[in-house]
């Protein structure tokens, strides 16, 4: 299983870092959101993976570690706060430099 | 507390004259003068516990981790500089009181020089290191200020600057060297280090922190190849010159090294560092002194003579020595002090300093020459004046170096040094006074300075009269306390009587005297030579070296940053991937001890679909829907993983999310082009394979490194407490709105923040053109589908209630404010999809702003309730309580701050998306949305 989970890991890491380098907004914004999957994901594994104990004291009596739990809930909602920032400032971008290049101007196109 | 009277003083009188700038330059010398008087005052009134040999310390903590304390010492040393500094600095005010006769620029002067005395006090009254070399940066910053004082001149700002970055760059360097001492010492404290001196010089790290503290005396203190920014200093007004370039700033690094002697001095590293340095400095600041035709040039020469002179003289290391530099010291800062004076009065009589046209001035000024005469002879060290005994000290001392080679080099050298020294003295009196008649100077003839304005000057004539026919009285009284706190042992009073009759260095005097007054008449046809030899701006070579260093770094950093932020981001990504793989590959065992656990089909299925949809992802990003998409696929195996995993707090939170965020994403891609191009050339898409390949790689192997180890976690503490302690029983909740509550507020606080700045950048955002295209594109058929519109209205009171279930049983059961709110906003957001911008907001609120400060306005006070109760910030409380029907239930405090979470959460989502969607809206904007 810990095995399975790290390849899992792995291929999320990899595949939100290469998006991330792309050079259009949007790609950039999909890799983040891929990347923090793979990151909400290896801080929880931080805690171990555990199944069926959930961290409820009085309903079951293996409890999996909660501290890396509660800080992966907030880290999910801060996360989701940051990616509707990046849209926003990657529609700002295009409108404002008619174009959804990263780097703020389209190689295609002559600059004025 | 007097210690602290002394150098808090002047800080405080500097606000004076920077406040009155207006008033007469008479009154604003009395603002200054008061407070250098009563810190001169105060100082004369502690000689007799420094003369009994009393060490006083006044101390205040303020960081005592660092070793950071605001204490302040007194011993000889300290008060004979702190004596010097604000005596000195006394004279100088009422100087410039006749100096700054008529111009408007007086108040920023004398409260630039009492800011001056403070820093300059600072430094010698210091017993913290670290507090010593704050003084000392200060000290040249107000240098920097006062050099740069008539700022409209090109020479003034370029000399500031020189200067700025010689000393400023030497302090850099102190501070690593006086870092290392008080790690060697194990102290800053100036007390202990100057006790540890054996083991300090016993330290492999000695050489280097040696080096690193001489060079920032000798940045300072002006010391060859460093003099350079000396002269360039000169365009400041001249009481600056003579006070803080003669007598007081450049003498602030023979200070430390006076003050450290007992620590770091009298190795032969300090002896072949110290003694060259101060032999060079002392040889070229006198050669060059005489072919200076600016009065002032040659008496900074003649300053970087006499710091040559007395560095040497500390690096020695024979018994006498330091008493003779600190002698000179003080007789250096009697008769230099006066000779500036002199030049700003002749400059300000005859609107010159160039001494090719200043002839022949006693008939002009015959009280100035009179006055002049004692200091000049004393520094050409005539008999009965202070310079000589000085001198003669030098001599004596130079005989006894015991180093061999140096043994003949030291006293030819400082014979033909001394030569020099008379060659200039005869100069500056003789060509200044006499010499035929002055040739066309812009004022003429020459004003008379008024006798008041030389007064000050008279003073410092007196006192150069006092040493040279008294010495043993000063030096047992001022001078004999200095030395022994600077040699850190008991030395024997100097011999003065013996002095006179000594045979070689009375030769030295002789030799000295005649080869300077025959070097004197050979001038012309030397200045003659002088004049064809090229002429070298030393101020030229720094421009240009700091230009080009200057440029240099610009390349470099236009190299790196070239304004692409792709290429940032793979720099970063490089970086990050080569630090944390570098660290990884020295691991050398992946597998841990435990065992895995084993596999179900299940979660195989659920982690190739989460592993497909990331390809997908990857594969389809060009066109961007499909890609959107498999993302939306990702989020929802994600929430399944922590399902499976044991975390349905975060499965509940992660589904709410997801779904929004591919809202978000979709109300995004909308504007955004439907498809990227292909662009990548192949290097680049080879270059970000291979490190989106190492970092998964990396990712993957450190998780499966850390998985298979056992655990040792703090939860423990969390499982064990939650219920006694939070009243909850799901200790996720608990920790968020408890235990850890500290961090939930900061964390609600951010998505406030980022809400409102996602509402800042909506607010002036101008779609509309775009907008309208979209529209005719008929992109959606039909934008508010009847059944989805009619669903939508079924579900939002059963989602309601189910965010309010959740929310309150959060404590005890997975749920919670956080994933509440989530819920709630998905409700509202698909109200907003199914019925558009316009119908939603006829019915629904539209001022989320309120909503977010409302709710962290909540959690915070909630938090400051337990104030009320003696408790710190957060400590939750809870009881149970019963009711007739409902029967027993708890109430927690955390309940409320929970309530601030979900406010929060609920305002911040509304706020972003119906901020983006309000983008959407073709007929207009409708309502503002805030």
């Amino acid at each position: 299983m810990e095995l399975l989970y790290s390849i899992t890991l792995g291929i999320l890491t990899a595949c939100g870092v290469y998006l991330l380098l792309r050079a259009r907004t949007f790609s950039v914004i999909l890799g983040l959101t891929l990347l923090s999957h793979a990151v909400n994901l290896f801080l929880f594994s931080m805690g171990r993976l555990r199944t069926d104990s959930p961290a409820l004291i009085g309903v079951v009596s293996e409890h999996a570690d909660p501290l890396p739990q509660a800080l992966v809930l907030t880290a999910i909602v801060i996360g989701f706060a940051m990616t509707a920032f990046t849209v926003v400032l990657a529609l700002k971008a295009a409108v404002e430099l008619r174009n959804d290049h990263v780097d703020g101007e389209n190689p295609d196109e002559d600059r004025p | 507390m007097q210690l602290a009277l002394i150098i808090l003083v002047p800080l405080l009188g500097a606000f004076a004259p920077a406040l009155r700038r207006r008033d007469p330059v008479w009154r604003l010398a009395l603002f200054a003068g008061l407070p250098a008087l009563l810190s001169f005052s105060l100082l004369l009134s502690l000689l007799p516990q420094v003369l009994a040999g009393e060490v006083l310390v006044y101390q205040w903590d303020w960081i005592s981790q660092l070793g950071l304390s605001f204490a302040l010492r007194l011993d000889g040393l300290g008060w004979l500089f702190a004596t010097l500094i604000t005596g000195m600095g006394t004279l100088i005010i009422a100087y410039a009181r006749y100096y700054f006769e008529g111009k408007a620029t007086s108040g920023r002067f004398y409260s630039l020089i009492l800011l001056f005395m403070f820093a300059m006090l600072g430094i010698v009254l210091s017993e913290n290191l670290l507090f010593m070399l704050v003084f000392w940066e200060l000290t040249s910053l107000v240098s920097f200020l006062l050099i740069g004082f008539n700022w409209h001149s090109q020479g003034a700002r370029r000399g500031a600057r020189m200067s700025l970055v010689i000393t400023g760059g030497g302090g850099l360097l102190l501070l690593a060297g006086l870092l290392l001492l008080g790690q060697m010492a194990g102290s800053y404290q100036l007390s202990e280090v100057l006790l540890a001196g054996e083991r300090i010089k016993a330290d492999p790290r000695y050489p280097v922190m040696l080096s690193l503290v001489l060079l920032g005396a000798f940045t300072k203190s002006a010391q060859f190849p460093f003099h350079l920014w000396l002269p360039h200093a000169m365009s400041a007004p001249t009481p600056v010159s003579a006070y803080l370039h003669s007598a007081t700033m450049v003498k602030a690094g023979l200070f430390l090294m006076a003050r450290l002697h007992p620590a770091i001095a009298d190795t032969e590293l300090w002896f072949n560092l110290v003694v060259p340095t101060g032999m060079l400095t002392l040889m070229v600041g006198a050669f060059v002194a005489m072919f200076m035709h600016d009065i002032k040039g040659l008496l900074a020469y003649s300053t970087i003579s006499h710091l040559g002179l007395i560095a040497l003289l500390l690096g020695l290391g024979t018994p006498l020595a330091v008493s003779a530099a600190l002698f000179h010291l003080v007789c250096h800062a009697l008769f230099k002090a006066p000779l500036f004076m002199m030049a700003g009065m002749v400059d300000q009589a005859t609107g010159s300093r160039d001494m090719q046209r200043i002839n022949g001035l006693w008939r002009y000024m015959p009280v100035l020459m009179v006055l002049t005469a004692v200091p000049a002879a004393a520094m050409a060290g005539l008999p009965l004046m202070s310079g000589y005994l000085s001198k003669k000290m030098l001599f004596v001392e130079s005989l006894q170096v015991s180093y061999p080679f140096w043994t003949t080099v030291v006293p030819v050298w400082v014979t033909l040094a001394g030569l020099f020294s008379v060659a200039y003295s005869i100069r500056i009196f003789h060509n200044v006074f006499y010499n035929g008649r002055p040739l066309d100077l812009p004022i003429y003839p020459p004003r008379q300075p008024s006798r008041r304005a030389m007064a000050p000057l008279a003073l410092l004539t007196l006192g150069c009269l006092v040493v040279g026919f008294a010495p043993a009285l000063v030096y047992d009284k001022v001078v004999a306390m200095a030395v022994n706190a600077a040699s850190g042992t008991l030395v024997p009073a100097y011999d003065f009587s013996a002095l006179s009759v000594a045979r070689w260095p009375m030769i030295m005097s002789i030799i000295a005297m005649i080869g300077g007054a025959l070097f004197y008449l050979a001038r012309n046809p030397l200045f003659a030579i002088h004049s064809r030899l090229p002429e070298v701006d030393a101020k030229n070579i720094f421009e240009w070296i700091v230009d080009r260093a200057i440029a240099y770094s610009q390349r470099r950093v236009y190299q790196l940053e070239n304004g692409s932020l792709q290429r940032y981001l793979a720099l970063i990504l490089v970086t990050t991937v080569g630090l944390g793989g570098w660290a990884l590959l020295r691991f050398d065992q992946w597998q841990g001890p435990i065992a895995l656990s084993p596999v179900d089909a299940m979660s195989v299925f659920g982690a190739s679909v989460i592993c497909l949809a990331a390809l997908g992802v990857v594969v389809f990003h060009h066109a961007r829907l499909p890609a959107l998409l498999a993302l939306g696929v990702c989020g929802l195996f994600v929430t399944l993983a922590f399902a499976r995993f044991s975390a349905p707090d975060l499965a509940l939170t992660q589904l709410s999310v997801e779904v929004m965020a591919v809202v978000i994403m979709m109300l995004a891609l909308s504007f955004l082009p439907q498809r990227s191009p292909h662009e990548s050339s192949l290097p680049r898409w080879t270059r970000d394979l291979t490190v989106a390949g190492i970092a998964g790689i990396g990712v993957g192997g450190l998780a499966y490194a850390v998985l298979t180890r056992p655990v040792d976690s703090i939860s423990d503490f969390f499982l064990a407490n939650a219920v006694p302690g939070g009243g909850g029983t799901n200790v996720v909740n608990v920790i968020l709105v408890d235990f850890r509550g500290f961090d939930t507020l900061g964390e609600i606080t951010v998505l406030g923040i980022a809400a409102v700045a996602v509402y800042a950048f909506t607010r002036d955002l101008h779609l509309k053109e775009r907008v309208a295209q979209i529209a005719d594109e008929h992109w959606v058929a039909d934008p508010h589908p009847v059944i989805l519109s009619m669903v939508a209205r079924l579900v939002l009171p059963i989602a309601l209630l189910v965010s309010a279930y959740i929310f309150l049983r959060g404590h005890n059961m997975p749920g919670g404010g956080f994933i509440a709110g989530l819920i709630t906003a998905a409700a509202l957001t698909l109200q907003y999809m199914a019925g558009g911008l316009v119908w939603a907001q006829e019915r629904m609120l539209t001022q989320f702003r309120p909503l977010i400060g409302g709710g962290i306005l909540l959690a915070g006070v909630t938090g400051m309730g337990a104030w009320v109760f003696g408790y710190p910030f957060l400590t939750s409380t809870f009881g149970y309580f019963s009711l007739p029907l409902v029967g027993k239930f708890e109430l927690a405090s955390a309940l409320l701050f929970d309530l601030g979470v979900y406010a929060t959460v609920v305002g911040s989502t509304l706020l972003i998306l119906a901020n983006l969607g309000k983008l959407m809206t073709v007929a207009g904007p409708g309502k503002e949305i805030g």
